[in-house]
This record gives structure tokens, sequence and C-alpha cells, in this order.
């Protein structure tokens, strides 16, 4: 536990330092942000739309991001220390919550801006964003495992969506549906479904990960 | 030998029995007899998928050339049945209905499918070094699995499909003795054909490690 804290505050630290993913993460998504906007201007867009356009910007911007939490370690040649310093599950596991943290800055920040930008009519926020929030956990978690494998491979910066898509595309399906009922003002009773699966995606997505981080994770 | 040639009448049999001796589904009519192909082709094209997956397994527990081999050729495989259980699909959709593509749950399942295998081949070639090639790609192979039961069980219960669901569900489309004959035949053919890829590229691979040794 000890040994996670410290984990996680040195990448914290660190990004605190570089603003590497602070800064490009943020303006790749002010950037997605700025396009959609432009692109669809003034025109009411339909809730599914809105839930369609919001997920797509998160996953672009999640890619950008997610994929320095490992890449950085192998290019600054500290992995093998850190292979020294920790069992592989702890490894995984600050990795994991600093994405995690990492993702949910973002999607606060990109909802905020989405609804200031774009101005959708919001049926109920508060599901709204407990499902961004829960979908970013999500997103962390499937990526962070990736990120560790695309981190040892060459063109590192395709890689990482490729590889992501198909792991979630489930979770998209659902969550974008479920977005699209939150624009358009459903109930969380109506939503219960949609949040049980993607708490179940997020309890699968990171067991399965933590029992393969080990072989990800070896010289 | 023997067994090749015993499936190669076999499959011409059930080839000719599907066209000829089971009737047109009610409704469907002669539509109905894709099914005899695609519905095996999709099966074998997730079968590969899933021996694929438990090569991966065996690889991460034991790091064997062997097993890595095995994974990679059943994907392959897996990734031919799937595009042609794909391009059969779009045809009957066509002309039932009306377009090929239309985001259909079931379409969207082997088209992950299909994004899968592509994403496991596209990050074979990006590395370089042996060993981490067989292992990271083992890991993926894994961890990509999640998506399939969620996909085949259950986003096609969450959202409605048009698919036609013969053997899952009663609803869709009624199958007569005959049909299930010639359909269940069909199955059992398109996995022979499978197993007998499978031993051809055992033997392929057997004689290239005889042909590194020398």
């Amino acid at each position: 536990m000890r040994r996670l804290l410290a984990l996680i505050k040195k990448d914290l630290t660190d990004e605190f330092r570089t603003r590497y993913a602070i800064n490009s993460l943020l303006l790749f998504a002010v950037i997605a942000l700025v396009m959609v906007s432009f692109a669809t201007g003034m025109a009411g867009l339909s809730a599914s739309l809105h839930a369609a356009l919001l997920w797509i910007i998160l996953f672009f911007s999640a890619m950008s991001g997610m994929g320095r939490s490992f890449a950085k370690e192998q290019e600054k040649n500290t992995a093998p220390a850190l292979r020294l310093a920790a069992p592989p599950e702890i490894i995984f596991w600050g990795k994991l919550c600093f994405n995690t943290i990492l993702m949910l800055a973002l999607a606060v920040l990109v909802l905020l801006m989405y609804i200031f930008l774009l101005n959708p009519s919001i049926g109920n926020l508060p599901l709204l964003v407990l499902l961004v929030l829960l979908g970013s956990v999500c997103l962390a978690g499937a990526s962070t495992i990736l990120a560790a494998i695309v981190s040892m491979a060459a063109n590192q910066g395709t890689l990482l969506p490729i590889l992501s898509l198909p792991v979630l595309l489930p979770f998209f399906l659902v969550v974008i549906n479920a977005t699209q009922t939150a624009f358009q003002g459903a109930g969380f009773s109506q939503a219960a479904g949609s949040l049980l699966f993607l708490v179940s995606y997020a309890v699968v997505i990171i067991t399965v990960s933590l029992l393969l981080f080990r072989h990800v994770w070896q010289d | 030998m023997l067994w090749k040639i015993m499936l190669g009448i076999y499959i011409l049999i059930v080839t000719v029995a599907a066209f000829v001796y089971a009737p047109g589904a009610a409704g469907l009519g002669d539509l109905s007899r894709i099914i005899y192909f695609h519905v095996p082709l999709a099966w074998v094209g997730v079968l590969a998928y899933l021996v694929s997956m438990l090569n991966s397994i065996r690889y991460l527990k034991k790091p064997d050339r062997d097993f890595d081999f095995r994974a990679v050729f059943n994907a392959e495989v897996g990734l031919v049945f799937t595009i042609l259980a794909t391009v059969t699909g779009a045809i009957f959709a066509r002309h039932t209905w009306g377009v090929y593509w239309n985001w259909d749950p079931r379409q969207t399942s082997i088209f992950i499918l299909m994004l899968i295998y592509a994403a496991y081949f596209v990050l074979r070639s990006s590395i370089s070094e042996e060993e981490n090639r067989a292992r990271l790609s083992a890991v993926y192979c894994i961890f990509a699995f999640i998506s399939v039961p969620l996909l085949v069980f259950i986003i096609p219960r969450l959202y409605t499909t048009l698919h036609p669901d013969p053997i899952i569900s009663s609803s869709g489309l009624e199958m007569n003795g005959q049909m299930l004959q010639v359909f269940f035949a069909a199955l059992l053919g398109f996995t022979g054909i499978y197993a007998w890829i499978y031993s051809l590229q055992i033997r392929l691979y057997k004689i290239s490690q005889r042909w590194e040794g020398q």
C-alpha cells in the first residue's frame, strides 16, 4: 500500500513537473471540441449525435494521453528500476490509479467544455455526469495494460487506439446508448441495466488485466 | 489420407443436400439455404479464435514456440472464416433486410471479431523481437477475448436484432427435421475442414522446424 501511494505520487509529481500529458491531453481535447463545435455550428443536434460526439472526443483524447504512462518509463530507461522497486501488481495498480485520475480530470473538463461550446439540452445531468465518470474509469482500466503492451512495440502513436477499440466497442455500444437517454432525460431506474453493465465491465477488465500484467511487465 | 477423401465426399453430399434435400424455410424460401454455409463459417471463426486464445494461455504458462505458432495460425484461419461469414451474412441481409450493412448487433459482433484479429496482426508486425512478440500478442489475444462473450450473449439481448436466431432462442427461424439434419451435418463438415487445415498447418510447422534444425 505504501509503495502504491509512492508510485502514484511519483507519477503525479512527474506529471506536474513536465506537464506533458496535461498539456497535450487538454489541447487535444480542446482541438477536438472546437472542431466539432465549428463543424456543427449552431445546428441543433439530436441527443444520439451529442452522445456519439462526446464519446468520440473522450476516446481519442484518452488514447493520446494513456499511452504515455508506460512509454515514458521506457524512454527514460526507468522501467528496470521500477521492476526492482515493486512487484508487477503494485505497478499495475499505481499506473491504473494514475491513469484513472488523469482520465477523470479530462472527462470533467471535456464535459464542462462540451456543455459550454455545444449547448446540448440535458435531461438528466446527474446521470450524465455519473455515466461520463464511470465510463472514464472503464477507459482507463482497459487502456492501462494495453499501454504497457504498446510501450514495448514500434509505431506507438497509432497502435494504442487500434488495440483498444475492439476491447472497448461493447462498452461504447452501451455507454453511448445510455448517454443518449441521459441527454433525453431518462431516470436512474431506466439506466440501471447500463450502469450495472459498466460496473461489471470495469471489474472484469481490471481483474483480467491484473492476471495478465505479470506477463507483460517482465524483461 | 483416407479421412480427407471421406471429408471431401461428405462436404459434397452436404452441399448438394443443402440445395436439394432441405426445404426452404417459411417466408424466406431459398434464401434460407445460406444458413447451411453462413452459420458454420461463423462457428469456425469463433472456434478458431477460442483455440487461439487457449494456446495463448498455454504459451504464457510455458513459453514454447509451438504454442505461439498454433495461436497465430488459428488467428489466421479464424480471420479468413470470419470474413467469409461476414460476406455471406451481408448477402443474406441484402436480400432480406434490403441493405448489405446496417450495424445490426450481430453484424457489429462479427465486425469486432475481425477487428480483434486485425489488431492482433498489427501488434505482431510491430514487435520485432521474437519472444516479446509471442508473449505480448498472447496477452492481447486473451485480453481481447473479454469482448467475445459480451458480444455474443449480452449485446444482442440488449438491442433488438433482425438476425434470425435458430439455435439459441426459440423465436426467429423455425427449422423442421430435414433442415436441422442438414444444418448440423454442415456444422460437422465445416468443423472437419477446420481440423484438416489444423493438421496441415501442424505438418507444415514440423517440416519447417526440421528444416531449421539441419
